[in-house]
């Protein structure tokens, strides 16, 4: 299994009528990441979803997803590995049945008949809709369309989940609903919205897009919480930093708080990391390598204390 | 104007089914052939958007009473006319059930008379000569007013014959004609107005849908279509052919195997005899604009003379008591188990 | 005007996902028989009114067992009535011969014949409304298919029905938009309906392109797998047999004429 999941490098495109919408994109996700995708309307963000699944190709430039690079031949391959939710459920949803629209990506994956129940129903219970297999999506709420056209994608088994504006268009609950069922997922995933909490929410990263190119690119509570970078991006602070941001002007703690948060972010990472180590380190020992396998629990221990020193270091701000 | 199945003769009826499946499964074929596959979610879609657009009324000026679009010509133009013809037919085909517009027997005279004519004559014949390839709007508005006309008032006149050809109403040719053609004159220039407008609105603001309709969907040129049309009244003209001799030989199926168990007709009915039958298919193909088929008011027809006075036996009032009796009691009847169920139903 | 035909399809849709006895009927059944009641009902010779009224059972079977309420249907039928009753009114002004006495009043054919075709009417046009009030349109699909109607054309109209609700939505909200801001008569004609329909259509032709790229999303590759099947069940054969029947029965035997003999000697 390759590392990078996927992997812009220098990406240009160009629409039939002249317009330029990438110019020179270039990141890296790697396996298990969750990406939030901001910018302003109009910098790219669709633009470049597309690519990910290659609807679209790239003038110049390259992208690779897992150990496929992209081009005419590939993308039907690629697009196996990525699943695209589309912005309109109702885009998305296209058959006259819920169980018949699930159905579709795996029949067309070439999953036998006999078998298309068991994956159809084990995609709907994932996002809690197998009560409604039997619905045409007419009939379905903003909420559980939305779900529906996850479950549409997640029964083709995709590597990569990508996701455009998942909560527009949802009531409050059915959008808490959706962060809950999205923070549960452990695929790569890459959301694009305009929905900073969101992101908040369910990335670790986030990449904000500029004229078509990577503008800033890095921990979601970092760049989120940056309000001079969101501004010039024709965005804001997302509303729950905004009131933290309030509570801190009045007591004039602004960079503790936001260190605090920092320290947070990056614990939560860290003990990512750590179990990491660890399960490499039982792997290792299971292929016989048991001196990497002791290094690799020296790495793991460390990353342990290194948990308790951000402990301590959120104590103290 | 939608034909109704109250209207039509079983014969009728099966006749234009016969040629409107057969156009369906030509087009399908000829679909499954050519199409790319983003034909599908696109004829799709628009479908839906016909079916949406005829809901919304606009005020014709003038006369203060509104109409609306018929869809035929611009699918005809967008999508080429296979394609076109299918997605009538699927728009047609769901009025029929939403709406019950007309029924499900009348469905094959409907999508008949709504599909056939706007997309493999008009369009193929009058539209794209007339506008070209690299039309000017003045030549489209020309084009889409002249064919739109014309596709109705085939439709028009095809309303026409498929009543009289299933002689359940008592109107004559002429009058019929005169009351059906010169109302969809008026409706045929207003929706040649509005495809004009529509199809140039598009063009100027998204030339492309247009342009690639030309360019990646040729419409097979003349030869095929030809074949089309050739195909499809052999078709037509062989089912009726066949029914109207069936209907012939025996005096509407049923009927006739009721003269058998009861030796004479039990209702007062008209039985379609060998003479009728064989004035009908003369009359259908002699229509000349001077020629009447049924004289109006005229009692004594010298030809059905004989017939009618076996058809009509007797004005016999004890007959006539005890068919009102009997009605009563079976219409009492049928309400009794209607009301029983709902009864129960509520019960339990 | 817009909105209330939107919200009847609406609703006719939802009644035809309950799940009642008739409901749960195979599709096939249900679309042969209303189609052999349908060419049975207009079989019946122009002057026909007795013999039709038997079939009436059929309506208020599908309407009770069903759950369908009947003002509705009957809005609907009444609503669609026009055409029919335009071209049969001319009946009785065009025969005017006498066809039956009773208690002294003399009753025309052309009234017969009237009679006969509203009875028709409104049997032919309950027959395919409670068809699909009582069965889903998808299922109405499956059986068409079965049937051998053409693959594409099902599709085509499974395709329709998906994305008719939608863009009715779609088209009421610009109808209300034109209506908020006109007056009177203004605003209502082809000027502002042209470049209304036009925006509409632009739109559908963007919709289909995203579902399109949807479609090619999940591997579409020009075909539409179907993973319907539907079972015939004893109750669906007893509906067959049972309805066949009757249909044939009424058909062939006046039962209306033949009670009112024996009633009245």
């Amino acid at each position: 299994m390759s590392h990078h999941f996927v992997e812009f490098k220098d990406v240009h495109f160009r629409y039939p009528d002249g317009s330029s919408a990438l110019n020179g994109a270039s990141f890296r996700i790697s396996h298990g990441e969750s990406v939030g995708i901001v910018g302003a309307n109009g910098a790219g963000k669709s633009t470049l979803l597309m690519h990910i699944n290659g609807h679209l190709l790239p003038s110049s430039g390259s992208i690779v997803v897992g150990d496929l690079q992209l081009d005419k031949h590939t993308r039907q391959d690629i697009r196996k590995k990525v699943g695209l939710v589309f912005q309109n459920p109702d885009d998305q949803l296209f058959m006259p049945t819920v169980f018949d629209d699930v159905a579709f990506g795996p029949l067309n994956l070439g999953i036998s008949a006999d078998r298309i129940a068991e994956r159809v129903e084990e995609a709907l219970d994932t996002v809690g809709c197998l009560k409604l297999k039997d619905k045409p999506p007419h009939h379905l709420s903003s909420g559980q369309k939305s779900a529906v056209a996850i479950a549409t994608v997640i029964a083709m088994r995709p590597d990569i989940l990508v996701m455009d504006e998942p909560a527009s268009n949802l009531d409050p609950k059915s959008r808490r609903q959706l962060i809950e069922l999205l923070k549960a997922f452990e695929h790569t995933k890459i959301v694009a919205s305009h929905d900073l909490d969101l992101i908040l929410d369910v990335c670790k990263r986030c990449i904000v897009i500029k004229d078509g190119r990577v503008a800033a690119d890095g921990p979601a509570e970092a760049i989120l919480s940056n309000k001079a970078l969101l501004e010039g991006n024709n965005l804001e602070l997302p509303l729950s930093l905004q009131k933290q941001s309030i509570n801190k002007e009045s007591t004039s703690m602004d960079d503790m708080a936001k260190l605090n948060h920092l320290l947070h972010h990056w614990k939560e990472h860290n003990d990512e990391h750590a179990a990491t180590y660890r399960e490499w380190a039982a792997k290792a020992e299971q292929a016989g390598k048991s001196e990497l396998a002791e290094t690799l629990r020296g790495i793991y221990g460390a990353a342990k204390n290194l948990s308790s020193l951000f402990d301590e270091a959120m104590k103290k701000t | 104007m939608h034909m109704a199945d109250a209207l039509l003769s079983p014969a009728a009826g099966a006749t234009f089914w016969a040629g409107t499946l057969a156009a369906i499964a030509y087009c399908s074929k000829k679909l499954k052939e050519t199409m790319d596959e983003k034909m599908v979610p696109l004829m799709g879609v628009l479908g839906a958007f016909i079916f949406a657009a005829q809901m919304i009324n606009f005020t014709i000026p003038a006369t203060g009473s509104s109409g609306h679009l018929g869809g035929g010509m611009i699918l005809s133009i967008v999508l080429g006319p296979y394609a076109a013809f299918v997605v009538m037919a699927s728009v047609l085909t769901v009025q029929a059930l939403f709406f019950a517009d007309g029924g499900l027997l009348a469905l094959g005279c409907n999508i008949w008379n709504l599909g056939i004519y706007p997309c493999f004559i008009a369009y193929p014949l009058i539209y794209k000569p007339l506008a070209g390839s690299g039309a000017t709007s003045g030549r489209i508005t020309a084009a889409a007013m002249i064919s739109g006309v014309v596709g109705l008032q085939l439709g028009a006149f095809s309303v026409v014959l498929q009543t009289l050809l299933s002689g359940r109403s008592e109107l004559p040719f002429n009058t019929f004609v005169l009351l059906m053609q010169p109302i969809h004159l008026g409706i045929g220039i207003v929706e040649g107005f509005v495809t004009a407008g529509v199809i140039n609105f598009i063009k100027s603001a998204r030339p492309e849908i247009i342009e690639s309709a030309f360019s990646t969907r040729p419409i097979a040129a003349g030869v095929s279509l030809r074949n089309v049309l050739v195909g499809l009244s052999v078709a037509a003209l062989l089912t009726g052919g066949t029914l109207s001799w069936f209907a012939s030989a025996n005096p509407d199926g049923l009927e006739w195997s009721i003269e058998k168990t009861f030796g004479k007709p039990e209702l007062p009915e008209q039985p379609q005899g060998i003479t009728h039958s064989l004035k009908r298919v003369q009359e259908a193909t002699s229509f000349l604009p001077d020629y009447s088929f049924r004289k109006t008011g005229e009692k004594t027809e010298s030809a059905g003379a004989g017939e009618k006075a076996e058809v009509w036996p007797n004005v016999e009032s004890g007959k006539s008591l005890s068919g009102m009796v009997g009605s009563g009691i079976v219409i009492g009847m049928i309400l009794l188990i209607g009301f029983s169920i709902k009864a129960v139903k509520k019960k339990t | 005007m817009f909105d209330t035909e939107f919200f009847n399809l609406g609703y006719l849709d939802r009644l035809s996902y309950q799940n009642t006895f008739i409901h749960r009927i195979d599709p096939r059944i249900k679309l042969i028989s209303s189609l052999m009641f349908i060419v049975a009902v207009v079989s019946f010779p122009k002057y026909a009114v007795t013999g039709l009224l038997p079939f009436f059972i059929f309506p208020v079977l599908f309407l009770t067992l069903g759950d369908i309420p009947f003002r509705f249907i009957l809005k609907k039928i009444l609503f669609v009535s026009p055409f029919a009753v335009f071209i049969g009114i001319f009946n009785p002004l065009l025969d005017s011969q006498p066809a039956l006495n009773f208690l002294g009043f003399t009753v025309s054919r052309g009234w017969m014949s009237f009679v006969s075709i509203m009875l028709k009417f409104s049997l032919t046009i309950s027959a395919a409304l409670l068809l699909i009030a009582t069965t889903s349109f998808p299922g109405i699909c499956f059986a068409m298919q079965k049937l051998r109607i053409p693959k594409a054309f099902v599709a085509q109209l499974l395709f329709l029905y998906r994305y008719l609700f939608v863009l009715m939505e779609e088209a009421m909200k610009i109808v209300r938009a034109r209506d908020m801001r006109s007056f009177n008569k203004r605003g209502k004609g082809i000027k502002h309906f042209v470049p209304l329909i036009g925006v509409l259509f632009i739109r559908t032709v963007d919709r289909a392109e995203r579902v399109y790229n949807a479609m090619l999303a999940r591997g579409f590759n020009g075909k539409i797998y179907s993973t319907k099947a539907y079972a015939l069940t004893m109750s669906d054969i007893l509906f067959i047999f049972a309805s066949v029947g009757l249909i044939l029965l009424f058909r062939v035997v006046n039962l209306t004429t033949l009670i009112g003999r024996w009633t009245t000697g």
